[in-house]
């Protein structure tokens, strides 16, 4: 307090003329900077993008990568050999959720061994669950800087984090979750729609 | 002359204030050539101010346009080569003259009573660097631009509760778009440059306040002579030290110009060759890693690999990674030895400074690195002792075998 309030002494009345004007000031405050924070959310324009995409599959070989995007994101689309499908078991025990219990990583649909529909094709995001790098496709076995174990995957150049060709990721790595299954469906048999549970929700 | 300094003296205080922080200003007498990083980094600043604004009349902050107008200034605009040189050299070299400047205040004590507040503020300064750095990293819009900001935006994102609605508030997109880099050269431009000034002149302020420390760490302020108040081991800063840091200005401007002239790139540590391509969302780089500066940060992120608590083990890195960078603000409190300077400090905490500069610049070399199992097992080993320098200080600085401080300072 000023020597001012010192000397004459600090009334009741003053002490709460300078209480209500703080807290009117503070609202003021928080009112004149709505506008701004408002204004850093994302915009009308980019709340509108992100419409499914459609993808025609027909021509993917077996064991061939698909990229799209949707949302900006990198989506995967992979046909898995009979051979790889085998193998995702073996994996099982070094996984860090082989059962794919965690909910929020793939549609209901999509929560069984192979994490897919079909269980040949995988639909997953190429996207790191651990701080969004674009893992790498690594289909060759047991390759020399990624151990005898491998048996095929990707690899995340950033971290180091390790997925199985289901997208399950190994234990032990920074990344803490399964690669996430976006939404999709089938339109035909070789016509895929990424981003939408089913034609109606499109 | 003498008239027109009386006639502005009297309504603005010029020659006071020239004497209190220059003419008159009383250093120690014992500055050795550490003590040449202070002002070599407010000459970086300059530089980092002049040329920044020349980029950006040449700079497009959109990001279709961006990459193609930084290569637009490297070959079209007349020295456009050297102004960008200068620019990225002198961010690379702002952090050199940085952490040689906190090696001094650590080597010295310079943290200690009454100096806490100053080491604070200079804290402050260093989190500005940081946020400057990684915004002016993203403005060319080249794949470690985009990958980068990536990985650093998923950090936000991971924070519990907040974080997902803060990443989408600092990108202004459910992605890193167009909206996150332009608001980005606003906040390299405008926001955190002014910033960076401001808090440049508290620095100083509180320097001059408390008086500058010295290689021996003791306080030339409690031997003042008696009839004229000044210190005895005191000189004052203008002209003794403005002359001396000429000559430190000089030295360095040949080392900075020497590699803007012949290694700009610094064999990919201060401009990464991947970022010569620009930004593909689609497809990270086989190598990614930060500039060299980050790169001991960026170690200790990764070595976290097992959950523990009830926090993951990704959480555990972001943890691990903001805490390397904030436990120098806890420095004044954590040292209990009874003397400042290392030349009066025993062998624990010589050793333990060794350590500590050992593994930054191991954990330094490892974040330039693809992670392999070996290469994470030494990131955690290090990290320890990176850590260990700083939580077992209070008990190993308290017991070291300390040496008599003098009462002048050494010639």
């Amino acid at each position: 307090m000023t020597d001012a309030w010192k000397k004459n002494g600090m009334n009741s009345r003053r002490r709460f003329l300078i209480a209500a004007t703080s807290v009117a000031g503070g609202v003021a405050c928080v009112a004149w900077a709505t506008p701004f924070v408002m204004s850093m959310m994302p915009s009308e324009r980019a709340k509108a993008a992100g419409a499914p995409v459609e993808v025609d599959i027909s021509k993917l070989e077996p064991g061939m990568l698909l990229t799209v995007e949707w949302r900006g994101k990198v989506v995967w689309i992979l046909k898995r050999t009979p051979e790889m499908l085998a193998n995702l078991a073996k994996l099982d025990p070094l996984l860090a959720d082989p059962k794919s219990e965690k909910e929020d990583q793939q549609p209901k649909y999509a929560q069984n061994p192979t994490r897919s529909i079909k269980p040949e094709i995988l639909i997953t995001e190429g996207v790191c669950t651990h701080l969004g790098c674009s893992p790498i496709f690594r289909k060759d076995i047991a390759p020399a800087d990624l151990g005898p174990d491998w048996l095929g995957g990707f690899f995340c150049p950033c971290h180091g984090s390790k997925f199985d060709l289901a997208g399950r990721v190994y234990q032990n790595l920074p990344a803490p979750t399964n690669l996430i299954v976006p939404p999709h469906t089938y339109l035909s048999d070789s016509l895929l729609l990424i981003g939408a549970d089913s034609k109606e929700t499109a | 002359m003498g008239k027109l300094m009386d006639w502005i003296d009297a309504r603005l205080p010029v020659t006071a204030k020239w004497k209190l922080h220059l003419s008159e200003y009383y250093a120690p007498k014992n500055f050795n050539f550490w003590y040449y990083f202070g002002s070599l980094a407010m000459l970086v600043l300059v530089n980092q101010l002049l040329t920044g604004i020349f980029l950006t009349m040449n700079y497009k902050p959109d990001s279709s346009l961006a990459f193609a107008s930084v290569e637009y200034i490297m070959r079209d605009v007349e020295f456009g080569w050297l102004i960008r040189y200068m620019h990225s050299t002198g961010a690379s070299m702002f952090f050199v003259v940085v952490y040689l400047h906190m090696f001094r205040g650590m080597m010295y004590g310079s943290y200690r009573k009454p100096r806490e507040l100053l080491w604070l503020i200079g804290m402050l300064i260093f989190f500005v660097l940081m946020m400057l750095a990684f915004t002016g990293y993203i403005l060319p819009w080249g794949q470690m631009s985009f990958w980068g900001a990536q990985v650093i935006l998923s950090m936000v994102g991971a924070i519990p509760v907040i974080g997902e609605p803060l990443k989408d508030l600092i990108m202004g997109d459910y992605m890193l778009s167009d909206a996150a880099l332009n608001r980005f050269f606003a906040y390299h431009v405008v926001t955190l440059p002014i910033l960076l000034l401001t808090l440049v002149v508290v620095h100083v302020l509180a320097l001059h306040e408390v008086g500058s420390n010295n290689p021996d760490g003791i306080e030339i302020k409690k031997n003042k002579d008696p009839k004229t108040g000044i210190p005895v081991d005191g000189i004052p800063f203008h002209p003794y030290y403005s002359v001396k840091d000429i000559v430190g200005v000089v030295g360095f401007l040949i080392v900075f110009f020497g590699i803007i002239f012949f290694a700009p790139e610094m064999g990919g540590y201060f401009l990464e060759y991947n970022n010569f391509v620009p930004a593909n969302s689609l497809q990270t780089p086989d190598h990614i890693a930060p500039v060299w500066y980050f790169t001991p940060y960026y170690s200790m992120l990764r070595a976290a690999t097992v959950n523990f608590l009830w926090i993951d083990a990704k959480l555990w890195g972001i943890i691990l990674m903001g805490g390397s960078v904030a436990i120098f603000c806890l420095l004044p409190w954590l040292d209990r030895s009874p003397v400042k300077s290392i030349r009066y400090k025993g062998p624990y905490f010589k050793t333990a400074l060794t350590l500590f500069v050992i593994s930054v610049f191991v954990l330094g070399w490892l974040g330039t690195k693809t992670p392999t199992p070996l290469y994470t097992t030494l990131a955690q080993i290090f990290t320890v002792v990176y850590f260990a320098f700083f939580l077992l200080m209070p008990w190993y600085s308290k017991i070291d075998k300390t040496k008599p401080e003098p009462t002048r300072v050494s010639e």
